[in-house]
């Protein structure tokens, strides 16, 4: 089965390296379509490995033993987030072919989307921190192309911020790699947990700041979440949607790492209140916009806090709460994104001010938006009640009152501004400056719908398997608690 | 770490965190360039002092090989990153006829608005005087 770890980010390179060939359409499209499909293959063929067998496993590229070699490890965590993560970007790809807009005609769009889904799949899996890092610069340098696929004014404005953002917080994430390095001589996440601990207190927790700084930027946290409501609305639908599902959630992952594996249930008040003001603060800017892709941003933003919150209180029932979360979160938000894209794709605009009456023109589109945004807000019986029941179980088996009573309140809040969007887009009269054909909107773009209804049904999959899904949510982070399994694991690896 | 290679990182740090924080493209661009040395030279630090060599079979002290390959690759990557940094002020000069990174539209309108608020509290709207 180990051999079988490495494929979801080589398959995905070699279409991308096999595509800058290619430069047909129809064949770029076949091409992603087979790689996306036989990465998801394998992808799942580990999960179920790693599900029915409890084990963690292990690549080694290269062949040196365990802590020399450069390490791929899929631990439950990894594995699902990595199926997960194919599932999304394969039915994003199947509505950008859908959307018939310049950026997907592009002859690099394919070649940099597979090495997006390359790089998102490596951060799950990466064994080391430097590995952690090429992966960020991967994903990230694709998605500065795709953010600024068209070159026009607003989308190079808004790719400018969000690059510099990004290099800085990569050389903060270097930075963070050199020093660990200097204090213990590795960067193995097997060998760090040991060699971290006996550092002296002050030095550890410098280097726990710096890593907390880097995928905190990445993660889109309180105090350094600016650039993401600036970069993520100029981006073309699809784009925007895979980035709003999955790249800030690859921070997340790469906090959950940092606090259960390399220094476990350090500072954790300091994630906790983090996490707090950041659900606080993203809903409240999304309750003062007025255009649908800024609402969305803003509430990625506020999800985002739910997650850092779980992280903060610690224990078992509360990263699997975190986990079930980060599960639930990544197709709805991309499902919300979609829906969006439809309806700018359709009225050439995302602002609340020029949509209106959709739900008579598309009763199925309001219905497509309806579930994921009801979900988000956290209504039973949609996935989004119970990671937030399991959640908020988790803050008060914890005693943290406060932080679960701000998660309820904030959780009416998204639900307020999803009423906004909802009483603006799709009740009321068919607004006469909009654009919409006559022709119904789905039919019109049938592969485009196909994705979005796709993406809903699989959240709604979440939502009936809840039972056997939060029990390896469970399992899962026990295994990220349990850190000698790790540790042993990757050193026996054959 | 010798004091010199800690010296010329704070200096790294120092000129390229400067120049982050300019308007001009072309200088955030050398900033992105000076501050990605700087951490270059910390990594290599990290790994040995100077003038040791990391080669198997020669006399004395060895260095550790491992970061300079880590920082072969960060090479890389900022080089990319630089160049990837140089056509999107290119860009932007295409398109606006200078290299300046522009305020966000939405934060200029609510700035706008907040002005107009302000305003509004002791004289008459702009907008009033008008009609």
């Amino acid at each position: 089965m180990s051999s079988l770890v490495a494929l979801p980010i080589l398959i995905p390179l070699v279409a991308a390296a096999l595509m800058l060939v290619v430069r047909n359409l129809f064949a770029q499209r076949a091409i992603s379509f087979v790689a996306l499909l036989s990465s998801l293959a394998t992808a799942t063929a580990v999960l179920v490995d790693v599900w029915n067998t409890g084990d963690i496993a292990v690549s080694r590229l290269g062949g040196w033993p365990g802590s020399f070699a450069i390490t791929l490890v899929s631990d439950g965590l990894s594995s699902v987030l990595v199926v997960v993560a194919l599932v999304v970007t394969t039915t994003v790809l199947l509505f950008a072919v859908g959307q018939q807009t310049p950026d997907e005609h592009s002859p690099y769009y394919h070649p940099v989307y597979m090495a997006l889904v390359a790089g998102i799949s490596q951060a799950f899996l990466a064994g080391d921190l430097f590995n952690l890092f090429v992966a960020f610069e991967v994903l990230l340098m694709a998605s500065y192309v795709l953010l600024t696929l068209e070159g026009n004014r607003a989308q190079i404005r808004s790719g400018t911020t969000y690059v510099v953002l990004n290099i800085i917080e990569s050389v903060v994430l270097v930075m963070a790699v050199g020093l660990i390095f200097a204090a213990t001589g590795t960067v193995s996440f097997a060998e760090l947990p040991e060699r971290i601990a006996a550092l002296p207190d002050g030095v550890r927790m410098g280097l726990h700041l710096l890593l907390l700084v880097a995928f905190g930027i990445k993660a889109a946290v309180f105090p350094l979440f600016s650039w993401l409501p600036d970069s993520y609305p100029t981006a073309p639908s699809s784009a925007s949607a895979v980035f709003a599902g999955l790249l800030t959630k690859v921070g997340v992952y790469c906090l959950i790492r940092v606090q259960t594996l390399l220094f476990p249930g350090e500072l954790s008040n300091v994630v906790m209140i983090v996490g707090v003001s950041t659900m606080a603060i993203g809903v409240l800017g999304a309750i003062s916009q007025h255009d649908m892709k800024r609402i969305l941003s803003f509430h990625i933003i506020s999800q985002i806090g739910y997650m850092v919150f779980g992280l903060g209180i610690g224990g078992a029932v509360a990263i699997a709460a975190t986990i079930f979360y980060l599960i639930h979160h990544i197709p709805v938000k991309t499902s919300l994104f979609l829906v969006e894209g439809i309806i700018e794709r359709n009225t050439g605009s995302s602002s609340l001010d020029d949509v209106s009456g959709l739900a008579r023109k598309s009763p199925l589109l309001a219905v497509l938006f309806l579930i994921p945004a009801m979900s988000l807000a956290g209504f039973p019986p949609l996935s989004g009640f119970l990671a937030k029941f399991a959640l908020v179980r988790g803050g008060l088996s914890a005693e943290q009152y406060i932080g679960v009573g701000v998660a309820i309140v904030v959780s009416l809040l998204t639900l307020v501004s999803m009423v906004k969007i909802w009483v603006g887009a799709f009740w009321g009269e068919v607004a006469p400056t909009s654009l919409i054909n006559s022709v119904g909107v789905l039919r019109q773009h049938r592969s485009m719908a196909t994705a979005t209804a796709i993406l809903v049904g699989f959240t709604l999959v979440i939502a009936v398997a809840a039972g056997p899904l939060y029990e390896f949510a469970s399992r899962a982070s026990d295994q990220l608690l349990n850190i000698e399994r790790y540790i042993s694991a990757v050193r026996s690896a054959s | 770490m010798s004091i010199w290679a800690f010296t010329l990182i704070a200096v790294l740090f120092a000129v390229g965190s400067y120049l982050l924080m300019e308007r001009s493209l072309t200088r955030v661009a050398l900033g992105v360039g000076v501050i990605g040395n700087g951490v270059n030279v910390l990594i290599i630090a990290s790994g040995s002092d100077a003038g040791e060599a990391p080669i198997i079979g020669r006399e004395g002290v060895l260095a550790d090989p491992l970061p300079q390959a880590l920082v072969l690759t960060a090479i890389v990557i900022g080089f990319a990153l630089l160049t990837f940094l140089m056509t999107l002020a290119w860009r932007n000069w295409t398109i606006t006829g200078n290299d300046e990174v522009e305020d966000d539209v939405e934060d200029r309108m609510i700035t706008r608005r907040a002005e107009q608020t302000a305003k509004l509290g002791d004289e008459p709207h702009p907008e009033d005087v008008q009609t």
